[in-house]
């Protein structure tokens, strides 16, 4: 009953198209956006940024790139550790190189150059399907990680073969490197990832992301309607490792702050993406989100549970959230195969006639 | 010359390994169309359970053996009944997924049930070089050869299976076309728990030559994804393509590491084999037996 | 039928002959098209009819023959090629975009009109967002034209056969094109649907002048619609003319009476 949407007409195409069309969305979305960037600020610790809100909104950010490749245009791929891996070190070069470009424009640069290595291990995408065409990003994936293992270009010669993000300011704040704010993390990457949600969203709504989603749901249908399958699959691939890679370069840089190839990104960190996206639903924005919360914050709770309530020792409570992982991956597949983002339009489904069932 | 042979065999050898992981794909990618990622923990989960078998209860070797594959059988009734019946009608990628996910689960709960040390697992498989061939200058593991021979004979037994017998027959139906099959009254669920099974018996005589190998450990259901190369090159459907492709990809990724390796700071290994399946595919999508795929509009 | 303003020819099909391996799916097909003509393809089941489509439609590739398009003449050419140079079509088992709604079906019909680039569509505002909005005024022309208002933001898949099939023409209207390639649009229709689908054709016949070439079992509709008829049999040309022609034709009648005949 509070969900109802009569009496709001539009009078335009232009009002049908607006981002949230029904006023409680739009209510909805401007209190999201106040708490994140008024409410939380405020309540801040060191330790619910470093192990809440950093990793669930860079999570995002890589599950928003990921699910532009596969949730919207069907092409999956594993190799999504491996190109947060060509983010993180593209930034770091550029850091230790070029410092006086500033660290927004840095992480943008990074989201280009993993674009361009995105597209060209896109390019088998053309004649190869499904599953196969994981092979081809699984190729990605090893040989990235090896890459940046084997040539000491990539991290300076060190000796340790890490990275290590030096500080580096944004409008005179610290934002990189052990003596930065949290206050200041939090709104830098809180911002970019809201900018950049919305930019993915209004692609996806687009010319562009129907016809992404035209190759998925049908290639040969969308070479009928003039959909080149190389020019979209190959631009699929671009913006997504243009998103994986600034994800990556902000997990590094400010998440992080130092990291090694194999820990930090190798095919477990493309499984964990993948099953954001599936958890959270495929082709779908607010799914993204979602998904990265829920495998961001479940891991912890049940730790906390196990370990601290139940008093689990941290082997076998390791060992019991990979169990549960799986079981809630096979669940969701079955129950839901278009993740959380289903469920919630279902509640708001359900929300316009509450409290009248029928 | 004598090292090449010596490189070349040894890559033999560990191709046949890769083959009997695929074998396992292969089998269940035909009956079900299902892409199986947790084949190799499958391989793993079976190891452990044979060797935990034979340790924690102090089984002798072939009552752990009976032991495993009836475990595995009953595994491979469970995933049928919580799992598979659920999921009949989603596509091949909803179906990829879900394994990935039964491979965490697997992991899991092998890990509590046998523990996650290091196992060696040792239970006869003639051991040391071949003595006849050391004699000729080339080192070749008993093992090894054992594998092989056992690979092969699981072949032809496969085959015959596939061809001549009724089940196998069904088998063949159900990969086809599942509403045909149903329609000529093949049970999928039975079909899907024998062929479940059978993937699991041979998941565990893989798991058996690797883990005699090199001990039984997490990093055997890597090995799952060594075996995606080899599928790719032999082609999904294809039993034999399963063994020509693993005796490819595990020659090519030896001599590329013997030879190539030391150019570039060695482990090519880690992914020559997916890089030589990528430029295999973009030339022969189907791989080298597998069935063209022509699409109808 | 035969007062028709049809202009001059806009599709040739010279001698095309296309094989599945031994298969021979079409045996030297030579026939044309007429602007603003509705030409209707009949013939038994697996006569080759889809395929004559396809291969006009890029999708199959003939081994010999040419097909001439509004005075270029190709041997093949790729599916959105076809698209780009006017050709469009609908489909016999309905190739909708299932996981989009009914607007964004027929918005995808619109893709050729629409240029802008990335950048802009991130921003959505300025260039794309004025071509995003007057190509939702020419898929709503579609919408009212074939009355599908009240299905505009349902999930294709979700409805009903008949619609499915008039979503999909609108899909195909969308991209205005100068032929339309219509496979079995009133297969597995009711009687009043597929007046519904008659009168559509029509209108879109004789409201935009678009060339219609029309692949239909019933036989009541072919000749009532239809200007000419090319009638196929194993994949070869039994007749090509006036529908009373045509159904006269001893060979014609022959081919679906079933009387037997050697292979060919």
């Amino acid at each position: 009953m509070f969900y109802r949407e009569t009496g709001q007409f539009k009078a335009s195409y232009q009002d049908d198209q607006a981002l949230f069309p029904i006023d409680q969305d739009r209510y909805v979305i401007f209190a999201v956006l106040f708490i994140t960037f008024a409410v939380v600020p405020m309540l801040l610790n060191q330790y619910w940024l470093n192990a809440i809100l950093l990793p669930f909104l860079i999570y995002s950010l890589a599950a928003l790139g990921l699910n532009i490749l596969t949730g919207y245009c069907g092409q999956l791929s594993l190799g999504t550790g491996g190109f947060m891996a060509v983010g993180a070190f593209s930034v770091y070069k550029l850091m230790v190189a070029f410092p006086e470009l500033g660290f927004i424009p840095l992480v943008i640069i990074s989201g280009f150059i993993t674009a361009a290595v995105g597209t060209l291990f896109g390019l088998p995408s053309l004649r190869i399907k499904g599953f196969y065409l994981a092979v081809a990003t699984l190729a990605a994936q090893f040989f990235l990680i090896w890459l940046f293992n084997k040539v000491g270009w990539f991290f300076n010669y060190n000796a340790t073969g890490m990275i290590t993000s030096p500080p580096m300011t944004l409008f005179g704040v610290i934002i990189t490197g052990p003596e930065a704010s949290p206050v200041a993390k939090y709104y830098l990457v809180a911002g970019f990832v809201a900018v950049f949600a919305l930019l993915a969203k209004n692609i996806a709504r687009g010319r562009i992301g129907r016809n992404w989603m035209a190759i998925r749901d049908m290639d040969i249908a969308a070479e009928l309607i003039g959909v080149r399958p190389l020019v979209a699959k190959l631009s699929a691939f671009a913006v997504s490792s243009f998103y994986i890679g600034m994800a990556g370069a902000l997990y590094f840089a400010v998440w992080l702050g130092s990291a090694e190839p194999t820990e930090a990104f190798d095919i477990n960190q493309s499984f964990l993406v993948l099953f954001m996206i599936i958890i959270g639903g495929l082709g779908s924005v607010l799914g993204s989100f979602l998904g990265a919360a829920f495998l961001v914050v479940m891991p912890i709770m049940l730790k906390n549970i196990l370990v601290d309530g139940f008093g689990t020792n941290t082997a076998l409570a390791a060992h019991i959230e990979i169990i549960t992982v799986g079981i809630l991956i096979i669940g969701f597949l079955i129950v839901e195969p278009h993740g959380l983002a289903r469920l919630w339009r279902i509640a708001k489904e359900k929300l316009r006639l509450w409290p009248f069932p029928y | 010359m004598l090292f090449f042979i010596e490189v070349a065999l040894s890559g033999l050898m560990a191709g046949v390994m890769y083959s009997l992981v695929a074998l396992g794909f292969v089998l269940i990618f035909k009956a079900s169309g299902i892409f199986n990622f947790a084949q190799g923990v499958m391989a793993l989960f079976a190891a452990l359970t044979l060797v935990g078998l034979m340790e924690k209860f102090g089984m002798p070797v072939w009552l752990a053996i009976i032991g495993t594959i009836a475990v595995m059988i009953a595994l491979a009734w469970l995933i049928e009944r919580l799992m598979l019946r659920h999921l009949v009608n989603q596509e091949p990628i909803i179906l990829f997924m879900a394994t990935i996910g039964l491979a965490y689960v697997l992991e899991g709960m092998g890990d509590i049930m046998w523990g996650s040390d290091v196992k060696v697992l040792d239970i006869g498989i003639p051991q040391g070089a071949w003595d006849w061939l050391w004699d000729q200058g080339i080192y070749i593991e008993k093992l090894e050869m054992f594998a092989a021979a056992t690979a092969a004979i699981m072949v032809i037994v496969l085959a015959i299976f596939f061809q001549k017998t009724r089940i196998g027959r069904a088998l063949r139906a159900v990969a086809d076309d599942h509403q045909a099959a149903l329609s000529v009254g093949i049970s999928l669920h039975t079909i899907w728990v024998v062929v479940w099974s059978v993937s699991g018996i041979v998941a565990l005589v893989a798991g058996i030559m690797w883990g005699s190998k090199s001990g039984v450990q997490f990093s055997l259901s890597l090995i799952a994804l060594k075996a995606l190369p080899v599928l790719i090159l032999g082609g999904f459907t294809s039993v034999p393509g399963a063994i020509i492709g693993g005796m490819i990809i595990g020659v090519g990724e030896k001599l590329a590491e013997v030879y190539f390796g030391p150019m570039v700071g060695g482990a090519i290994e880690n992914w020559f084999a997916y890089m030589l399946a990528l430029a295999f595919l973009l030339f022969r999508p189907q791989g080298l037996f597998g069935e063209k795929i022509i699409e109808r509009v | 039928m035969s007062e028709r303003n049809l202009g001059e020819v806009i599709l040739a099909v010279d001698n095309i002959s296309l094989s599945f391996g031994v298969m021979k799916v079409l045996d030297d097909i030579s026939f044309d098209i007429r602007r603003g003509e509705i030409r209707s393809i009949i013939g038994p089941n697996g006569a080759g009819k889809s395929s004559m489509l396809n291969v006009i439609n890029g999708f199959y590739h003939p081994q010999q023959g040419s097909i001439t398009f509004k005075g270029e003449t190709r041997k093949q050419m790729a599916p959105h090629r076809a698209a780009s140079h006017g050709i469009a079509r609908t489909f016999q088992n309905i190739a909708l975009f299932k996981g989009m709604s009914t607007l964004d079906n027929i918005m995808t019909g619109r893709n050729l009109k629409m240029k802008t680039n990335l950048f802009w569509q991130a921003l959505h505002i300025g260039p794309a967002r004025a071509e995003e909005l007057e190509n939702r005024e020419a898929a709503e022309k579609v919408i009212d034209f074939l009355d599908i208002q009240a299905i505009r933001k349902k999930p294709v898949g979700k409805l009903p056969y008949g619609l499915q099939k008039r979503v999909e023409l609108g899909r195909a209207l969308a991209a205005e094109p100068d032929l339309l390639l219509l496979d079995e649009p009133m297969a597995g229709m009711n009687s009043e649907e597929k007046e519904d689908m008659c009168r559509f054709i029509l209108d879109v016949n004789s409201e935009f002048g678009t060339t219609i070439a029309l692949i239909e079992h019933d036989m009541g509709v072919v000749m009532d619609l239809s200007d000419r008829v090319l009638v196929l049999d194993y994949g070869k040309q039994l007749a090509d003319g006036e529908p009373d022609e045509v159904r006269a034709n001893q060979a014609v009648i022959d081919a679906y009476l079933g009387v037997p005949h050697e292979e060919g």
